[in-house]
């Protein structure tokens, strides 16, 4: 202990004390007042989460593999598709409880990339828009993307509770970072001299967001969402530890139990889950030119439908 | 030229277009000629853009704005429609002063009103062909069907027929600039404004823009605003020009003035080069038949080739090759006066000869 009369002036460190460690415990007090107020949040997202969730455990696993099949098909084409195919069916047999796992784990993070969505695209936008408000976001972004998950896991249990919801949230702070980054640099990035062309021919504001500039940064923001994504599905281990249910709940308790073989089924789960993901993610970026020049529309299986009505038509 | 009062469809008066904070201290520094270029560069940390620029275009009329880069000549067309405010100064377009308008009434001016070429195409590249040409319609609320039609017509117009569908990234740099044309065109605006929109393309197609753009202009008889910074194309396309050097309108006027006279060292630098077969007119190089007769003693004029006043040298040459006789210039039944070969050929080489000297041709 530093003696109290004796300043040292090269390390005034230890002898200062802000007790700022204990002043910040009252945000754990702060946490549990407004509990209340948070409820319609609260209410909101938990049924989201479980509606998805639901849903996807409702669908027979076969049908529900044909679905994500279909959807990697029309979003990413056919290689892609088969590629998704094998990895879910490898999935699937990791071990009998695995498909549930998975779409639990599965509609966790859904919940947290439509909330990441909803939150993250205005954001974006706006600091596309204004330098300031970038000014302003990127310590915040940085905090959030920096900042140990358990740090932020008390306060949020404290608020909201163990469960679903608060996993989501811890996801959302998590993974909300670079949507914003990548949106805003979209924005950002889009050929000026279009973007002038489009008020010379008297577009309003708007229209130059929705009919330009949106459209033109459309890759860089499906890039965002994709690292969402991906990160999203790097928090599930540590959101189980607030009683999330799903894949990342088994690792944690194999850890625990030093069971290395659940671990890795697990684990395994989860990279196979994040593999399909980022496969279909990454189809969403392939540019008009790379379709072939059709609309999304008309390739893949929504393709076959439509040609084989043009037939008969 | 007859003087008529022509009207004038865009008006620009004392564009002044500075950028940097102390803009309006600069202004008045350059004006009262306190401060060089370069000193209200370092000094006041401005950049004269455009100084002083006053111009009127009339109706139908192609004006060309020919300067080198950097010199202001893309940041005055900018004025027009008000993609850049002025510092200083106003545009009139049809007698409305466009630098007071509010949002709304501008942007219905630039979608029906003016349309505008860029320099680098600024395709919209995840829309197809159809698409960015009925840009400015669709803005405007358009029907869809109309919409087609009319982008229809306009590439038609530019002979891109059968590549509607396409995306610009499918087209060659030549096809993209027809497609930029025929979104100007499209929505039939009066005026158009033309951002060197042929010099990023290779001569060849350069030559062929142009002649589609010259016999679209003679069709649709638009304003417009054309900038580059090319003398011949200006030449080419232009009915008066106007030399732009360092922010400043050097001289405005047609292109037979600016070759045959130009006003400075600057602009007469410029037009040495410049071929002027197809500009100067038989009355430049002429001598009366009076002082011809003095020097060269009474001639029999019934043999002579006979041009008219207005022909220019080109036509002045087809009809010196193949005789030895002068060409004899009418105007109707007066003759006007002698083209000798030696003035034509001075005339050619852009020298005065009023045939003084030469002891004629035998």
């Amino acid at each position: 202990m530093a003696d109290e009369n004796s300043f040292d002036w090269l390390n005034p460190f230890v002898s200062v004390d802000l007790d700022l460690a204990n002043r910040s415990d009252g945000i754990k007090q702060w946490a549990i007042e407004n509990r209340e107020a948070i409820q319609p949040f609260k209410i909101f997202l938990d049924g989201l989460i479980q509606s998805i969730e639901r849903a996807f455990l409702a669908t027979p696993p076969l049908v529900m593999l044909a679905l994500i099949v279909l959807i990697a098909w029309q979003a990413a084409g056919r290689r892609t598709a088969i590629y998704v195919a094998i990895a879910l069916t490898v999935l699937g047999f990791l071990s009998p409880e695995a498909w549930s796992l998975a779409m639990t784990t599965l509609a966790i993070v859904m919940g947290a990339v439509i909330l990441s969505v909803i939150i993250g695209l205005p954001l974006g936008i706006l600091a596309g828009k204004s330098d300031r408000f970038e000014a302003v976001l990127r310590p915040i972004l940085d905090t959030m993307q920096t900042i140990p998950a358990f740090v932020y896991l008390v306060p949020v249990v404290m608020l909201i509770g163990i469960g679903n919801v608060s996993g989501v949230l811890v996801t959302v702070i998590f993974a909300l970072a670079p949507l914003i980054r990548l949106t805003s640099l979209g924005i950002r990035t889009v050929n000026p001299s279009v973007v002038e062309a489009a008020r010379a021919f008297g577009a309003t504001p708007s229209q130059i967001m929705f009919k330009v500039e949106l459209p033109m940064a459309t890759p860089t923001i499906f890039a965002g969402l994709n690292q969402t994504i991906m990160l999203s599905l790097s928090m599930v281990v540590i959101a189980s530890m607030i009683s999330v249910r799903g894949l990342g709940n088994e690792v944690l308790r194999a850890m625990g139990r030093l069971d290395a073989g659940k671990a890795l089924v697990g684990g395994l789960g989860i990279v196979i889950l994040a593999v399909v993901l980022d496969r279909i993610t990454q189809g969403l970026n392939r540019s008009g030119r790379e379709r072939g020049h059709r609309h999304w529309w008309q390739t893949g299986p929504l393709g076959l439908i439509a040609n084989l009505f043009h037939k008969h038509a | 030229m007859v003087t008529q009062p022509q009207e004038a469809v865009i008006r620009c008066e004392g564009i002044w277009k500075v950028f940097g904070a102390k803009a309006k201290e600069a202004i008045s520094a350059v004006k009262s000629g306190q401060l060089t270029k370069t000193q209200i560069r370092d000094d006041l940390d401005c950049i004269v853009g455009v100084r002083d620029a006053t111009f009127d275009v009339g109706r139908g009329e192609i004006f060309c704005i020919m300067g080198l880069s950097g010199s202001g000549k893309s940041t005055l067309i900018r004025h027009i429609n008000r993609l850049i405010e002025p510092t200083d100064g106003a545009v009139y377009i049809e007698g409305r002063n466009v630098n007071t308008m509010g949002a709304k009434e501008l942007r219905q001016l630039r979608a029906e009103k003016i349309g505008m070429v860029f320099q680098s195409m600024a395709l919209m590249p995840h829309r197809n062909v159809r698409d960015n040409v009925a840009f400015a319609l669709e803005v405007r609320g358009v029907a869809e069907g109309k919409r087609r039609e009319v982008a229809r017509q306009a590439i038609e117009a530019v002979e891109l027929t059968g590549w509607d569908l396409k995306y610009p990234d499918e087209l060659s740099g030549g096809m993209q600039q027809r497609v930029g044309l025929a979104r100007a065109i499209a929505a039939n605006p009066s005026i158009l404004l033309m951002d060197e929109p042929f010099s990023a393309l290779d001569p060849l197609i350069r030559r062929q823009l142009q002649g589609t753009f010259m016999q679209l202009s003679a069709e649709l008889h638009k304003t417009t605003v054309f900038i580059t910074h090319d003398l011949d194309e200006a030449i080419r396309i232009g009915d008066r020009i106007a030399i732009m050097k360092d922010g400043v309108l050097v001289q405005v006027g047609t292109p037979e003035e600016i070759v045959t006279n130009p006003a400075d060292d600057y602009v007469a630098q410029f037009v040495g080069g410049i071929s002027k077969l197809d500009l100067v007119t038989a009355v430049k190089v002429m001598q009366p038949l009076e002082r011809y007769r003095r020097t060269n003693g009474s001639a029999d004029t019934a043999n002579w080739p006979v041009a008219r006043p207005d022909d220019k040298l080109n036509t002045l040459v087809d009809l010196s090759i193949g005789t030895d006789h002068p060409i004899l210039v009418k105007d109707g039944d007066v003759v006007a006066g002698v083209v000798t070969k030696d003035s034509l050929l001075r005339g050619i080489q852009g020298r005065e000869d009023h045939g003084l000297a030469n002891g004629g041709i035998n």
